[in-house]
This record gives C-alpha cells, structure tokens and sequence, in this order.
C-alpha cells in the first residue's frame, strides 16, 4: 500500500511508489499487489529482465546504476534505496555547483 | 547418405504473410515494390523497396516477447509457425537432441542497431536499452526458434550475405544426410530497410532508382533496361527430415533436398567470377546424382545489377552447356525484392512450388532482351511445365556461392541414391 501523510504523498514514499508503479507495469500487476519487501525472485524478473528494469527506473530518475549496485539488487526495497541514495547525490550535486 | 524431406515451409515476404501469398504473388509476376513506408525516404535515391505490407507484432507476440525480439527474428518466427504447422512436427522428447535450427541472414537485427545508434548518436543518449545486444546478433532467430521448439541439437547462424539461406539450408541437409540430425528448421530472416543501411547500399550503387510511374517495375531482372537491385525484407523457413523419419510419420513431403554445391571465387569482394559459382552447380548436382538435362527450372540469383545478371548469363552456359538454353530461367527478386539473407529461403520455396505446381514463375518486369543475357528467362508470363529438377543459385558479396537442388517429392530417388559429393571437389 502506498503510505500517505497528510493526505500527500512525501518525497520518498514517490520514490517508492514510482518503482513499484514501472515494476507493476512491467509485469503487468496490480501495483497493490508489489510492496517494498517483494523480491526479484517472487517478481519472476531473471538477470535480463532486471537489467531492463532497472534501465527503466534509470530513465525515469534521470540517475545512472552503477553496474555493481545494479548486480547486487534483489528486492523492490534495494532499488527503492539504491534510488534513494542517488536521487539525493544528484541533489546534492546540484545544491553544491 | 541420407534423403532429406522437405516437410514444411513458412514465408513472410513482400507479397504477405504466408507462403500461399508468396505463390499467387510470384506465381502471376505481381510485384510487391512499393514505395518506402519503414522510414521517411525523402530525399533518398532508393524510394522503393520490397516491405512486408502492414506487419503488426502484436497480432504474433505479447509485450514482454516484442522487447525482445527485433523485426528480422519476429520474421522469422511467424514463418516457423506456418513451416512447423504445415509439416506436422512433433518431438518426443528423446528426439529433440538429434533436431536442430540454422538460419542465414546478412544484418542481424538492423532495426534496433539502427534506431539505437540514431538515439546515441544523433539525439545524444548515452545509454543503450539492455536488450539491444540479444535483439542485434545475427544468432537471435535461431536461439529463438531453438527455445520456442525446443530444439537441443545444433543451432546454428549464417552470415553469408546474400546467400545466408541457401547455406543454411545446404548445410542443415548435410547434417542430415550424414546423420548428424534427423530434424532441421532452416532458412533465412533479414530486415534491412531502414535509414542507414538504406543508405549504405546507396553508396555501393546497385539499387535500383524508382521508376518513373509504377514503383512496382523498379527491378527488372535479366532486362536490358535493367537499373539495379531493390531491397527487400522477411523470412522464408523450411523444415528437413531425413526422408525415412518424414515417410514414417506420414508427413506431406513437398519436395526433395537433393543436392548442395558450395563454393568461394576467392577473387573480388563484389564483382562474381564465374568458374567457381559454375563449379558450386556442378557439385550440387553430383551430389543429386542428376545430369545437366535433368534439370527443368532454375531460379537465378538474378539481383537485377548490370554485372550479375549476365555474369550468372555465362555461369550457366559454362554449368549446363548446350542444356542451357532448355532450361526455364527466372528470378523471382522482381517481386519479392532483395531480401538478403532470406532471399534463398523464399526462392527455394519458390521453386519447391513451381515443382509442385507445374508452373514456372515468370520473370516480371522484362522489357527487352539483352545480348549479354541470352537465356529464357520466363519473361512476364507464367509457364505450364512439369518440370521434374530445379536449382535455386545464391551469389554473395565476397563470391561466396551456394547452389541448391530440389527435386519433386514423388519421383524414385536418382539411380545410384544420394551421396556426398567426393572430396576433392568440395575442398
């Protein structure tokens, strides 16, 4: 379920949200029935297909994976927080030039 | 040596989905040249080619298969379906181990390499989708066709140009015929219709320009008027059997394999010689354990380029001797285009079909006869023959040659029965 504050949506339940939104299209799920805990394996998503995911997330984040971050991603929650950590690099990149 | 059936055949081409669209088209010289509608063409040389008409994936595969599947592998896929359908193919499990696939084709998956370097290079991406490299390689039908049937023998690509089907398809009946398998799907896939290989071919100065009116008279083979090839696209694939499994089944064997002569110039990079490609019809027949006068019908390379036509004019009088000025001659690329590595796939079709049928098709869009080209090339008009022997000849880029004969189903096996062609000829 999407966590709700205030009647909005906060910065980081978006992140989660959008990944389980491209995720649930991808496989063409019920985005309610995907949360943080769900893994890669139970998604039925092998090597390629997460490639592809994550190449989507990429494109819709504007951020690059590393490859090995990319590697060592298995759960919903390990994108949300790969994420997470890039998105708020990215900001900081910015606030700082 | 093995007889090798031919079982099943499968086409996408120019005139339609199916080999029953094939046939009507190239049956009555009914070309399928349109102008370009792959990509907008404005502003090039080439404004024609020979496009799968309104090709629509999603009728044939689900999202998640789309992705992975480039137009040249899709092809070839629709056309296995129609191949395996028609042939009946079933597999215990025991026997997929002796099947196997080898598909030919000259680009690969030139529709996501073109579309991908179009977005790196020209819109300034800089990342690559993920599934670019499995859609590209030249090996992708085959893999496919391999895990969609579950074929575990060999699985193979060709990438001899424009000859990459006829390989496959002679190279898949040597496995046969030496017992390396029992079961083959062969043939070839390609779609190289987009902006930039468009462009390539341009640069070569073979295509053919378009005709002033009816886009549909761009390639004339064997024609004085002639102005160059004209690219074309699809898939063409046949299943093989060894003729004792096919008889067993009870399968509709279509027509026999029954020869295959492979040779290389080793002299120009584009220019054909003509002992080689002549020496490649001689070993095919050898191995058919056929005579020159036994051949009724061939399907020429025939590109429509000033240099091939009456170069395979000499390879035919040097092959066939005094014979050849019996023989009906035609080429089928008027209608069906150029489609590279698929050519020879829907040529020996073509030509499995003129047997069956007792017609020749013609060669369409012939205008005026050439002195260089003094054969009977069926000109326009379809002709009732019973032929009972064919050869489709394949003429690559880098003289690379391969010759194919196919006999009608129902005739005895040639005296002596099928062997290998001896050594010496074929090394």
């Amino acid at each position: 379920m999407i966590p709700v504050v205030d009647g909005k949506l906060s910065v980081v339940d978006d992140i989660e949200r959008q990944v389980i939104e491209a995720i649930a299209k991808k496989k063409k799920l019920d985005p309610a029935s995907v949360t943080a805990a769900t893994t890669f394996e139970q998604l039925g998503l092998d090597s390629l297909d997460a490639a592809d995911l994550i190449f989507t997330i990429e494109d819709t984040f504007k951020i690059v994976v590393p490859d090995e971050a990319a590697l060592s991603m298995r759960s919903v929650a390990e994108i949300v927080s790969g994420v997470r950590t890039l998105v708020g690099q990215r900001a900081q990149g910015a606030s700082a030039s | 040596m093995r007889r090798v059936a031919v079982t099943g055949m499968g086409a996408v081409s120019a005139l339609g989905l199916g080999v029953p669209s094939l046939w009507a088209g190239v049956s009555a010289g009914r070309s399928g040249v349109r102008r370009i509608t792959n990509f907008d063409a404005t502003g090039f040389l080439a404004q024609v080619a020979a496009e799968v008409p309104s090709f629509d994936p999603a009728s044939h595969f689900n999202d998640t298969e789309c992705e992975m599947l480039d137009r040249f592998s899709q092809f070839a896929l629709v056309a296995t379906a129609e191949a395996c359908a028609q042939s009946g193919l079933m597999l215990a499990d025991g026997e997929r181990d002796r099947a196997g696939v080898a598909i030919g084709s000259a680009m690969g998956g030139a529709v996501t390499q073109d579309d991908g370097y179009r977005k790196l290079y020209g819109e300034g991406k800089t990342r690559a989708h993920p599934f670019s490299i499995p859609r590209i390689m030249n090996n992708a039908p085959a893999a496919h066709i391999s895990m969609r049937y579950g074929l575990r023998g060999p699985a193979l690509a060709i990438a001899t140009a424009c000859a990459a089907a006829a390989h496959a398809l002679g190279e898949s009946a040597e496995m046969i015929r030496t017992g390396r398998a029992d079961v083959m799907i062969a043939g070839g896939a390609d779609a190289p219709i987009t902006p930039g290989i468009t462009r390539c071919w341009e640069a070569m100065r073979v295509l053919a320009p378009a005709p002033a009116g009816d886009p549909s008279r761009a390639c004339r083979p064997f024609s004085r008027d002639r102005l160059g090839m004209v690219l074309g696209e699809g898939a063409g694939i046949l299943v093989l059997e060894s003729w004792e499994r096919a008889t067993a089944r009870g399968a509709p064997i279509l027509a026999e394999l029954a020869g295959y002569g492979t040779t290389s110039d080793a002299e120009h990079m584009t220019q054909p010689g003509t002992r080689s490609p002549a020496r490649a019809i001689a070993i095919a027949l050898e191995q058919a354990r056929l005579a020159p006068c036994d051949i009724d019908y061939v399907n020429a390379h025939g590109t429509a380029t000033r240099l091939n036509d009456s170069t395979e004019t000499t390879i035919l009088k040097l092959a066939f001797g005094p014979h050849a000025t019996k023989l009906a001659i035609s080429s089928t690329k008027a209608v069906h285009g150029h489609a590279m590595g698929a050519s020879a796939a829907l040529e020996a079709i073509a030509t499995i079909l003129a047997l069956r049928h007792g017609v020749i098709p013609p060669t369409a869009n012939y205008t005026e006869p050439d002195p260089a080209c003094d054969l009977d090339y069926v000109p326009n008009v379809p002709r009732e023959l019973a032929a009972r022997a064919a050869i489709s000849n394949s003429f690559a880029f880098g003289g690379l040659n391969a010759v194919l004969v196919l006999r009608r189903a129902e005739l005895p096996p040639a005296p002596g029965a099928p062997r290998q062609a001896t050594g010496s000829d074929r090394h």
